[in-house]
């Protein structure tokens, strides 16, 4: 390639939207590349089984990435995700509950549809409250719902614990089993009703992507700029809602992962949501897809990715912390 | 024309705004009074960044607790005190924000010209492709007002705007705002905290106490010393020089 061609090929790539092709061309590269290298003999099985892990992958970035975006822009701020507000722990806690409650029999003998639609019932509109009475009916600054968030996170995890103790051993096995993240563990029946809720919760949010650019200058401006502003967080807490509760239902509770992505993505292309999103939702597929490959090809490694992803992300929190780069 | 009336605004148990009642109409109006008085209080709430207990408050005769908030944001535009940006912008995406309630995305011919002239008139020209958390806290502030202006509004609120800036650019802020009045007759209300500014720059001064408007009038009328003693409960001497009136503190 000659000089002139490659600076023009770099000065492309300094377009958002350039960046934002690459990203998705290097998502779907990534996942080929999981799907189809390395083939075994009996290669229907195999593919049939990565397929669904890759699915899965996706999907799951997908939720926690957008869910995780949307959540920076109604707080204005760049360091808080609902992981780290602790809705992990909302999550065990009514797992526990349910199994306390009726019984685990339920939790491996009922349909797994029914149980996901129960969990996310439970899950989505205990978010939905809790941020609606944080965010628009008490009007907490940022301070308040951090702090807020580690109160109730450290209460439900309480809660989970004495539940957990009161199990006996053979529920408290299944309990546990649940409560870990696990990309490779995927249940096939909840793909699909899970894929439908998370592609329809990032639909909804194109109406709205314009105000949601401008909400991210904080409230002030927002409705000076005539953006209805109780409208506009309601609808991206309900989103958020569902997509944490979907995610977390397939794969369990990450805490750091949706960090790294959305500032990843908003380094990519900037703050605009109509880029920032569809960038997300690429970076979260490539770090996840991308990872289970490296750690099942080349590294033959029996790690979880999960605790890669939440290791690497713990180091990128910290480090967001440490140079003030989140203010 | 905006018409506040009997407005209260409760902070919990506090009374920020008890039963306030005003006209204001085209014009530079400055708001002053004590720490604690209101003034931002009854700002925000004109310009419906906060809800009213009791009261009605209008602008152009459109309820601003019930007409679409873009409506209002095409004939309002507000900046308060604090503006604190979580996210990474040059001074011209900022000042391109101000294009929103017009449905534009800040790319049409006469988007681009509303902004050129925010960013000329507020002397931004230099800065403008720098990011806005760059900058010194006087630059971000005229960022801010530049953006208001851009909204392209016949009435513009601000809180104590002069916040941060040096006497070059506080004269050259005010000086713009008195344009902005005589040459377009804009509906101006600014909270101020320098009597002695708010004097030489406004037509008409409201001043508050405990949520209170205790007088509203041309400058020559609020500003004496019996009023200020009263308002601020300490001494005051009120001179003239150049025909301007100055209150010296005693």
């Amino acid at each position: 390639m000659s000089a002139p061609t490659l600076t023009r090929a770099f000065s492309a790539f300094r377009s958002p939207t350039v960046r934002l092709t690459a990203l998705a061309a290097l998502a779907v590269g990534v996942a080929v590349l999981y799907l189809f290298t390395d083939l075994p003999g009996k290669w229907e099985y195999a593919l049939g089984l990565r397929w669904r892990t890759v699915a899965g992958m996706v999907i799951a970035a997908a939720a926690v990435g957008v869910a995780t975006v949307l959540f920076q822009t109604i707080t204005a701020n760049r360091i808080l995700t609902p992981g780290i507000m602790g809705f992990d722990s909302i999550f065990l806690a009514i797992q526990t509950l349910t199994a306390f409650a009726i019984g685990p029999a339920f939790l491996v003998s009922a349909p797994p549809l029914a149980s996901w639609i129960v969990e996310l019932v439970l899950m989505g509109a205990s978010i939905v409250l809790l941020y609606w009475w944080l965010f628009l009916r008490r009007r907490l600054d940022l301070h308040v719902i951090v702090l807020a968030g580690l109160v109730l996170g450290v209460l439900f995890r309480s809660i989970t614990g004495f539940l957990q103790r009161l199990l006996d051993p053979d529920t408290f096995a299944i309990v546990q089993n649940l409560t870990f993240a696990s990309f490779t563990s995927v249940d096939r029946e909840l793909l699909v009703p899970t894929a439908i809720l998370v592609t329809v919760a990032i639909a909804s949010l194109w109406p709205i992507r314009r105000a949601l650019d401008v909400l991210s200058l904080g409230e002030a401006s927002a409705i000076s700029l005539g953006v209805e502003h109780r409208r506009v967080v309601m609808h991206a807490i309900i989103a958020i809602a569902a997509m944490v509760a979907a995610s977390t239902a397939l794969v369990g509770p990450v805490t750091f992962f949706g960090l790294i992505v959305a500032n990843l993505a908003y380094g990519a292309v900037g703050h605009r949501h109509l880029r920032s999103i569809p960038a997300a939702i690429a970076i979260g597929a490539i770090a996840l897809v991308g990872g289970q490959l490296i750690l099942d090809r080349v590294l033959g490694f029996g790690t979880e990715l999960p605790i890669v992803i939440e290791f690497v992300g713990g180091l990128f929190f910290i480090i967001l912390v440490l140079t003030g780069r989140a203010r | 024309m905006i018409h506040i009336d009997s407005v209260v605004v409760r902070h919990g148990a506090v009374t920020a705004v008890d039963d306030v009642a005003l006209r204001v109409s085209a014009g530079l109006t400055a708001i002053i009074g004590p720490n604690g008085a209101g003034k931002s209080t009854l700002l925000a709430a004109v310009g419906r960044l906060i809800g009213t207990r009791a009261g009605v408050i209008t602008v152009d005769g459109l309820d601003v607790a019930t007409t679409r908030s873009r409506d209002i944001a095409r004939r309002l535009a507000i900046l308060r005190q604090d503006n604190h940006l979580a996210i990474r912008l040059s001074v011209e995406e900022l000042i391109a924000y101000g294009r929103f309630p017009h449905g534009g995305s800040g790319r049409t011919p006469e988007d681009r010209e509303l902004i050129e002239r925010a960013i000329d008139l507020l002397d931004l020209q230099a800065v403008r492709g720098r990011f806005l958390d760059e900058l010194s806290g006087g630059q971000r502030q005229r960022a801010f007002v530049a953006m208001a202006i851009a909204q392209d509004t016949e009435y513009l609120l601000l809180d104590e705007p002069l916040n941060n800036l040096d006497p070059r650019h506080a004269v050259g802020l005010l000086k713009l705002l008195r344009r902005l009045v005589d040459e377009r007759s804009m509906t101006v209300v600014v909270v101020l905290h320098d009597i002695n500014v708010a004097a030489q720059f406004a037509d008409d001064i409201v001043a508050m106490r405990d949520g209170r408007v205790m007088h509203h009038g041309p400058v020559a009328s609020v500003v004496t010393a019996e009023n200020l003693a009263g308002l601020y409960e300490t001494p005051v001497r009120i001179a003239e020089i150049d025909g301007r009136i100055i209150a010296l503190w005693e």
